[in-house]
């Protein structure tokens, strides 16, 4: 999964206005819409899209969707 | 000699809590969109005097009721709960006396969650095969409501209330077939309420767990649901394969898959993963939420599974806090 399919995956997940402003950069821990269901929501993406299981902490430990995508793509 | 399910029934406490009154009490919170990821509109919750035991009294007088059972014919009562009226005596002992059964009669509890309805169904079976007993009343029954935090918006979203009773006998159309169990005590932290029994009785010494997205006290219902989403990723396309190998059964040979009733969202990514067709994957806890051992019997009663005759091949599985999970088979017989 390339970054920009990442990217476009993670926003598709939030409410269609705040998924436009969805970007490689977003802190994603700052968004309103950010939660313990919106966890549950990335960690099967990351599932489906890498075949990974990703942690709470690890998803917490992450700032911005680029960092996040590093992460589990192994690039980091 | 087979072990057979003859009948199930449920109750439901009367108070609903909607989507709309957690939008009155979190309104900064978007609950009709979460309530679409998590597909539930309401859950029932038990008044402040009605314990598990007296639901799961209801649902079993139910039974008797509409299907016409002769209480005396019970010779074993089975109780899953985790809403104990008292730490001793026995919930089952209590359920005896209060539902009129013959004092000839065994009666346990059993300590389990999301898993607990096929644990009972196994130790049904076993009761029957063994020849110890001829019928056997299994309950389940949870109020986790009285265990979560007023604040924490998340599990009240989640949760509800309710009780069931299942007959199984040495008669019957619908068998139960074999079964496959798995424990991982070392996930005790994801679902956990700490304090309260002997461990941390007063919760003074009891270490904290770290989630900002929760609230609670020591004395609250603990869910790590991303730990327990994880874990279910991990073990129930396992446990799936598990059961039809188990079985030696095609999974195209299942009309019907009932997992425990965890939420939506969790549900559709497990069937996804599993590689099982929407039609035959049942998905229904609008109205009721988890109701977490009862959700399984609630999903058979609501479909109809026992008195359906076009559901010949039923794969059940639970899984939860525990960490704890279970599959079996449920097969009709040709008349």
């Amino acid at each position: 999964m390339t970054l920009e399919d990442f990217i476009a995956e993670f926003a598709a997940q939030f409410d269609d206005k705040e998924a436009a402003s969805i970007g490689a950069d977003t802190k994603y821990q700052e968004l309103a819409e950010w939660g313990s269901l919106s966890m549950m929501l990335v960690i099967a993406l990351i599932h489906s899209g890498f075949g990974k299981n990703v942690s709470a902490d690890e998803i917490r430990g992450c700032d911005t969707v680029k960092d996040l995508y590093l992460h589990v793509s192994g690039e980091s | 000699m087979n072990a057979y399910i003859k009948h199930v029934a449920y109750v439901l406490p009367d108070a609903i809590l909607s989507n709309d009154t957690l939008s009155k009490l979190f309104p900064e919170w978007s609950v009709n969109k979460i309530a679409d990821k998590i597909g539930i509109r309401e859950r029932h919750i038990a008044a402040e005097s009605e314990t598990a035991v007296d639901l799961a009294e209801q649902a079993a007088q139910k039974l008797f009721e509409e299907k016409q059972i002769d209480r005396n014919s019970v010779d074993f009562v089975l109780f899953c709960t985790q809403s104990p009226d008292y730490l001793l005596p026995t919930s089952a002992c209590l359920l005896q006396e209060r539902l009129g059964l013959p004092k000839t009669c065994g009666a346990l509890d059993f300590n389990l969650g999301c898993s607990g309805y096929i644990y009972g169904l196994s130790l049904a079976k076993g009761l029957v095969m063994g020849g110890m007993a001829k019928n056997v009343l299994l309950l389940t029954g949870d109020t986790y409501s009285k265990y979560i935090h007023k604040s924490d918006k998340s599990n009240r979203a989640i949760f509800g209330d309710a009780a069931s009773a299942t007959l199984v006998g040495s008669l019957g159309r619908v068998r139960i077939d074999r079964f496959v169990f798995g424990t991982d005590g070392s996930g005790r932290d994801g679902l956990i309420i700490q304090s309260g029994s002997n461990r941390f009785p007063e919760g003074g010494e009891c270490p904290p767990v770290l989630d900002a997205s929760n609230f609670y006290s020591s004395k609250h219902l603990y869910m790590n649901g991303a730990a327990v989403f994880n874990f279910t990723l991990d073990i129930v396309p396992e446990l799936v394969r598990k059961v039809l190998d188990q079985n030696d059964l095609d999974s195209k040979l299942v009309d019907r898959y009932v997992f425990h009733q965890a939420n939506k969202f969790m549900l559709e990514t497990l069937r996804k993963v599993c590689r099982i067709p929407e039609e035959k994957f049942y998905v229904g806890m609008e109205r009721v939420g988890n109701t977490v051992s009862s959700s399984i019997p609630i999903a058979l009663s609501d479909i109809g599974a026992i008195e359906d005759n076009s559901v010949n091949k039923l794969l059940l599985a639970g899984f939860g806090v525990g960490l704890s999970w279970a599959g079996c088979v449920l097969t009709r017989e040709a008349s």
